[in-house]
C-alpha cells in the first residue's frame, strides 16, 4: 500500500496535469526513489491511485529505461556508448567496471552494490567518456578512475 | 562578438540566481508585453527576427506560431511546451543553457506562451538532466515568488504556469508528437499528423513544441529588435547558435558564435584542430541524424540555409569528429545500434529495418560481410528513405549511413576483401590514450 508520503508525493505530482495520467512517469519515478524498483504490487498501487489500468501504467514502465521492472542493486552505473563515448573508449571503462564488480551491462553485482547498465548519450560529449552512477555524472573517465570513482557508493 | 544566449553564464558551472539574472536585464522584456506589444506583434517581431528551430529542424518559429487559432473563438487551454530532451548524440548545448541560466528559459517560455495566448507551460526535460532539474525548479519556484508566474502580468490579462516535466529516458520522446504522449502519460510513441500539435496537440488542445535553445532566443528579440538579431548573424538566417565538438579533437567544447560560422572554423579556430597524431576524416555536424561531411564542405556556413540538401543539414550544430584512427564503419555500427535500440517499435520498417543493418554493419566489423551486404545496406537507405517509416527517426538514421557509405566506400569494401576491420585494437588504443 502507498505510505502517507508517497500519497503525498504523489497528489503534488497530479496538479501540474489537467488529467491525472499524465502523472505517471513522476508516480513511477516517484515511487522507485523510494523503493528501487517497480513491482507488479507497486504497479497496482500506481494504476489504482491515477485510476488508469494495470496494463496502461505497464506500457509506460516498460517503454523507459529509467524505470526498472526489476530489482537493482544498491547503485546504478550507466554506461554512456554513444558515439562520441565509443570514440574515447567507452568500451574500455565498461570492461574495467565488469573486471572490477563482476557485472556485465544489464547485471547486478553479486555484492548487490552496484547494476550496470548502457545509456544513450548523456550529453556530456565535450567530456567523454562519461558515466553516471545515481544521479552524478563523470567526464574524462578513464579505466584507471573507476575504482577511486565507484569509492564513494558503498 | 556579441553573445547574448552565454555571455552571463558562469566559467566556473554554477548557475544564476534570479537577482544575479535581473542585474543583467533579465524579465525586462516582460516590460514591452504589460506596454502594449500585442501576441500579434510579437509573432511579426520573431518572425521579422528569422529565428528558427534550434533542435535541428530549423522551422521558422514566426511561422509556427502563425498555425496556432488565436481570438476568442480559439480552444482553451492552449499549451506551451520546452522540448529538453536533448538526447540526439554529441548534443550537449541545451543542458550547458538549463545549467548555466535557467531564468532564460523561464523568460522565454512566458513570451512564447505570450505569443500565441498559452495559459500553460511544460518544460519537457530528459530524465539523465538532473542537475538542470534541479536547477530549473529553483528558478521556477523563484519566477512564481517575484510574480513572473502565476499572476496576471501587469497591463495584459495573460497569466502564465510553469511546470517541469522530467522524463524517463528514450530518444523518441524528443519527437513533438512523441513528447506529447509521453506528457499525457502515455507510451511515447510518435502521432499522425496531421492534425499538426499547432491545432490538436496536447490533451487535444492547440500546443507549440520548441526547442530549449530556441526559446532562450526570443527575450533578446523583444529587447533589442529583429535588425539586431539579424546583425548577429553572418547569413539570411537571424542570430547566434551555439557550436559544439566533440570526438578526437585538441579540445573539444561548446561556442556561441554568429550564425554561418564555418566548420574548419569552429574545429581549427575554437577546437584547436585535431588532436596530436591523428587526422580528420569527416565529421556530423549536428547529432547523428545529419549526413557526413567531409574536407570539401568545410568551408560551407553551418547555418539552415547555405547547406546544399544533397550535402545535408545542420541538425543542432554539435558536431561529431570522425578522424583516421577511428574505422567509419565502426562508427556507424555505433549509431546504427543507437537508432535500432531507440526505435519505439511502432512501425515495422523503423523496428525491422534497423536492427538487419545494424546486424549488416557487425558482419563487416567480424569479416563475414560480402558484396551482397553491401548492395543490402545500400537499399536500407531507400527501405527507410523519408515516407517509408511513420516518423523521422529512421530516415534520420539513414543519413549518415548513406553519406559513409559515399564518402567512406573503399573502407567498406576493404573489409569484405580483407575479411575484418582495418583499424587493429592497437590503432584504436592509441586514438583513445589522445
Amino acid at each position: 500500500m502507498l505510505s502517507d508520503t508517497e500519497r503525498r508525493e504523489l497528489e503534488d505530482a497530479v496538479k501540474h496535469y489537467p488529467d491525472k495520467r499524465g502523472a505517471t512517469i513522476d508516480a513511477l519515478l516517484t515511487i522507485q526513489r523510494r523503493r528501487g524498483w517497480i513491482s507488479d504490487d507497486t504497479l497496482l498501487e500506481i494504476a489504482q491511485f491515477l485510476e488508469i489500468t494495470v496494463e496502461d501504467v505497464d506500457s509506460v514502465a516498460t517503454f523507459y529505461n529509467l524505470i526498472f521492472r526489476k530489482p537493482v542493486g544498491r547503485h546504478v552505473a550507466f554506461v554512456c556508448d554513444s558515439i562520441s563515448c565509443w570514440i574515447k573508449g567507452c568500451e574500455q571503462v565498461q570492461e574495467q567496471i565488469k573486471t572490477l564488480y563482476n557485472a556485465d551491462l544489464g547485471q547486478t553485482s553479486p555484492d548487490g552494490r552496484l547494476t550496470v547498465l548502457p545509456i544513450a548519450c548523456l550529453g556530456h560529449c565535450e567530456r567523454a567518456p562519461a558515466l553516471m552512477i545515481d544521479q552524478d555524472v563523470y567526464g574524462n573517465v578513464t579505466p584507471e578512475k573507476i575504482e577511486q570513482i565507484v569509492e564513494k557508493y558503498k | 562578438m556579441e553573445r547574448p544566449l552565454t555571455q552571463h553564464i558562469h566559467p566556473d558551472g554554477t548557475t544564476r540566481t534570479l537577482r544575479e539574472y535581473v542585474k543583467t536585464g533579465g524579465y525586462s522584456s516582460l516590460q514591452r508585453l504589460s506596454s502594449g506589444l500585442a501576441p500579434k506583434d510579437l509573432q511579426r517581431l520573431v518572425s521579422d527576427a528569422g529565428l528558427r528551430g534550434r533542435g535541428g529542424g530549423g522551422f521558422l518559429t514566426g511561422t509556427k506560431w502563425s498555425f496556432v487559432p488565436m481570438g476568442a473563438n480559439a480552444q482553451k487551454p492552449k499549451y506551451i511546451v520546452a522540448n529538453g530532451d536533448e538526447m540526439e548524440p554529441g548534443t550537449f548545448k541545451d543542458r550547458v543553457l538549463m545549467e548555466g541560466d535557467p531564468h532564460g528559459l523561464v523568460e522565454g517560455m512566458i513570451l512564447a506562451g505570450y505569443a500565441i495566448d498559452a495559459e500553460v507551460g511544460y518544460i519537457f526535460l530528459r530524465g539523465e538532466y538532473h542537475l538542470s532539474a534541479q536547477r530549473l525548479t529553483e528558478a521556477i519556484a523563484e519566477a512564481y515568488a517575484a510574480g513572473y508566474l502565476g499572476k496576471t502580468l501587469p497591463g495584459t490579462d495573460f497569466r502564465f504556469d510553469l511546470h517541469l516535466h522530467a522524463s524517463a529516458g528514450r530518444y523518441i520522446c524528443g519527437e513533438e508528437t512523441a513528447l506529447i504522449n509521453a506528457l499525457e502519460g502515455k507510451r511515447a510513441v510518435p502521432r499522425a499528423k496531421p492534425p499538426f500539435p499547432q491545432t490538436v496537440g496536447l490533451w487535444g488542445k492547440p500546443t507549440v513544441v520548441q526547442n530549449v535553445e530556441t526559446l532562450y532566443n526570443i527575450p533578446h528579440i523583444v529587447n533589442q529588435g529583429a535588425d539586431w538579431y539579424h546583425r548577429l548573424s553572418r547569413t539570411q538566417d537571424g542570430g547566434t547558435k551555439i557550436y559544439g565538438i566533440s570526438g578526437c579533437v585538441a579540445n573539444p567544447g561548446w561556442w556561441e558564435l554568429p550564425l554561418g560560422t564555418t566548420a574548419r572554423e569552429v574545429l581549427e579556430q575554437y577546437a584547436g584542430g585535431m588532436a596530436d597524431g591523428v587526422r580528420f576524416r569527416g565529421l556530423l555536424p549536428g547529432g547523428i541524424s545529419t549526413a557526413f561531411m567531409t574536407e570539401e564542405h568545410l568551408d560551407l556556413p553551418l547555418d539552415f540555409s547555405s547547406i546544399p540538401p544533397e550535402v545535408g543539414r545542420l541538425g543542432t550544430a554539435t558536431m561529431i569528429v570522425l578522424d583516421d584512427h577511428t574505422c567509419p564503419v565502426g562508427f556507424v555500427l555505433n549509431l546504427e545500434k543507437f537508432f535500432a535500440r531507440e526505435s519505439c517499435g511502432w512501425c515495422t520498417p523503423c523496428r525491422e529495418g534497423l536492427p538487419w543493418v545494424a546486424k549488416l554493419l557487425m558482419s563487416f566489423e567480424e569479416g563475414r560481410a560480402t558484396s551482397e551486404d553491401l548492395s543490402l545496406l545500400k537499399m536500407h537507405t531507400k527501405w527507410l528513405a523519408p515516407g517509408h517509416t511513420f516518423c523521422g527517426l529512421a530516415p534520420g538514421a539513414m543519413a549518415p549511413l548513406q553519406s559513409a557509405l559515399k564518402y567512406f566506400h573503399d573502407d567498406f569494401e576493404r573489409h569484405i576483401s580483407t575479411r575484418g576491420c582495418p583499424w587493429s585494437k592497437k590503432l584504436s588504443q592509441q586514438r583513445i590514450l589522445v
